[in-house]
């Protein structure tokens, strides 16, 4: 990736947001240069993703473990922040429990279970939004890096792992809201989540999150680490036999991915309005994969551009012809493999995949 | 069988190894001096890069003992911990990071720090520098410091793995097949490289080719089956009637 591509990157996602938060705000409705607050959720949704591929492509792109359970991560920071946003609506819900959040009245639960406590305080939210991932993939990571399971298994494995959770939080008495999830958020911070002036606040902190990631990323993979680490991807046996311990490596990578996923999905949210279980479904960590063979695996700026390329084409899409867009997605996939292996950045310069 | 020495740098006694009944080593010894080149020689199967991957450990063996200099008991460290002590190895067929320019694959090989915490953070130093250009010299490749180093010719990349080999600073380098797929030229280089990293560090040299076993003109170890044949002079060994039936009399 070349600097001149990484400063693009961060001009486009930090000016892009600033314009369309401020064509919504200043330029009154009606206006032709008005943006309006769908196309700024939308826009946030595209970047929350965009964090996501980001943080894919750091153990895919570098690291060579291919995820199929990313989106797992993501989910796990959602539910964090949906925690907090569920505690925050307080009385004003239907039941109008000061203290218990409408599901669980519903479940004629008497008080809150112990793990919901604390998520009234937005920064304790927020510290387990990076958290949550972050332990789990410690944990998991640990495990399989150690015994060094890599490769196809490995990917099967983070399957595995968003599979077991899609059906963990699907039931009601885990206490995240089962099937419906968590919804109806008032509001975040003491702002109203329906407010134009709130959305655009949260658009701007995502593409602000993004690019700081984006330059932290770029800073590892760069790094005497990030050579390390691209050394493993491509020759894992030999850096042991040079003294380096690849799963220490793939571990710190790990880590650091899940816990960008984490800040992603806790931005995305209160952008959204709801998180449930389908967030882990495998298919959502598959798509992600998708994005990131689009834009350009292991150059980051890539990984950013294929999620907010494709995730358009699916708007667009599953607005006109929406039973096609999974065949449309798996063409896209094929497609891209066979023609364009270094992804759209691959048809730039003359090698996208540089290390 | 006598213990290893003040002037023993690598000591192997009895060492098997078996895989699902085959047995790659059986009750193999072998003992390696300080300052020693060593050539390896026998026909497929008959346990050489088996000896490898245990000495650096990515083998366990089933019995025997494996002891590198005074008492370091190398059957129960890992590869990295091996390549810290100060073992080095070069595969038969050439490996090196293929993204990487020919200087990127010498600084990681650079001995030193290898933890994340330390290689996020690390800038390189003069020091580092100037180690960088004394083996860029040492293996003809100082002209070629900034090219991808999966560019190179098969004989590039050989000596950029003996370059990179260097760079980690081992007492014991193992070698396999060094000149395997090399041009005359080629082979006469390495053999001349080979001597002049002796001078400093043992070396091992596993190999087929006996016109550069005995243009090394070392001491020849002769495996079949796992075990040692015959041990001596290349001439010595050649005239050995085992060996002959084995091997060379093919």
């Amino acid at each position: 990736m070349s600097r001149a591509a990484l400063w693009l990157c961060l001009v486009a996602v930090l000016a892009g947001a600033v314009v369309l938060a401020g064509l919504n705000l200043a330029v009154p409705e009606g206006a032709s240069l008005h943006v309006s607050t769908y196309v700024v959720s939308l826009a946030g949704k595209y970047l929350c993703f965009a964090i996501l591929a980001l943080a894919l492509d750091l153990v895919w792109g570098f690291a060579g473990i291919l995820s199929l359970g990313h989106a797992a991560f993501f989910a796990l920071g959602g539910y964090a922040m949906g925690m907090y946003l569920m505690r925050e609506i307080g009385p004003r819900g239907v039941y109008g429990n000061a203290i218990l959040p409408d599901f669980m009245v519903f479940l004629n639960w008497k008080e809150l279970p112990w793990y919901w406590h604390g998520f009234d305080n937005p920064g304790f939210a927020l510290l387990m939004a990076i958290a949550v991932p972050g332990v789990l993939a410690l944990v998991f990571g640990w495990l399989a890096f150690r015994s060094r399971v890599s490769g196809v298994y490995l990917s099967i494995i983070t399957q595995a792992l968003t599979y077991a959770l899609l059906l963990a939080f699907f039931r009601n008495d885990m206490g995240f809201g089962g099937n419906n999830g968590l919804t109806d958020f008032k509001d975040i911070v003491g702002f109203d989540l329906h407010a134009d002036a709130t959305r655009d606040g949260l658009l701007l902190l995502t593409a602000v999150m993004l690019a700081l990631m984006l330059v932290v990323a770029r800073f590892v993979v760069t790094s005497r680490f990030g050579k390390v680490l691209i050394a493993v991807r491509d020759s894992e046996s030999r850096t042991r036999f040079l003294g380096y311990r690849p799963e220490r490596y793939k571990l710190f990578v790990f880590v650091l991915s899940a816990v960008m996923c984490g800040i992603g999905g806790a931005l995305y949210v209160p952008q959204i309005g709801i998180i449930n279980p389908s967030e882990f479904s495998p298919a959502n960590s598959i798509e992600a994969v998708i994005w990131v063979a689009v834009g350009g695996r292991g150059t980051l700026v890539g990984a950013i551009l294929g999620a907010v390329l494709v995730n358009f084409g699916k708007t667009i899409f599953t607005g006109a012809l929406p039973e096609l867009w999974l065949f449309a997605l798996g063409a896209l996939f094929i497609l891209v493999t066979l023609l364009l292996p270094n992804g759209v950045l691959g048809l730039f310069g003359k090698r996208g995949r540089k290390p | 069988m006598r213990r290893p020495h003040a002037d023993t740098l690598l000591y192997l006694n009895g060492v098997s190894v078996s895989f699902d009944g085959f047995k790659a080593l059986n009750a193999l010894s072998l003992v390696v001096e300080k300052g020693e080149m060593r050539a390896v020689i026998g026909p497929n199967g008959a346990g050489k890069t088996t000896m490898m991957d245990v000495i650096t450990g990515k083998t366990r063996p089933d019995e025997g003992d494996v002891v590198f200099g005074e008492d370091v008991d190398l059957t129960k460290l890992d590869e990295p911990a091996i390549a810290a002590l100060g073992i080095g190895r070069k595969f038969q067929k050439p490996t090196v990071f293929e993204p990487h320019s020919v200087w990127d694959n010498l600084l990681l090989a650079l001995a030193g720090d290898r933890r994340p915490r330390f290689t996020l953070w690390a800038r390189e130093t003069g020091e580092e520098r100037d180690k960088i250009e004394e083996i860029l010299t040492t293996i003809r490749l100082a002209d070629l410091r900034h090219t991808r180093s999966g560019d190179l010719s098969h004989g590039q990349k050989q000596w950029l793995e003996i370059g990179m080999l260097l760079a980690q600073e081992p007492q014991l380098l193992l070698v396999d097949e060094p000149v395997a797929g090399m041009t005359d030229a080629e082979t006469a280089q390495t053999a001349d490289l080979l001597r002049e990293i002796n001078r400093t560090r043992s070396v091992v040299v596993v190999e087929h080719d006996m016109d550069f076993v005995r243009a090394l003109g070392v001491k020849v170890t002769v495996l079949h089956e796992g075990s040692v044949l015959s041990e001596g002079n290349l001439d010595h060994v050649s005239a050995d009637p085992k060996v002959i039936e084995v091997y060379l009399g093919r």
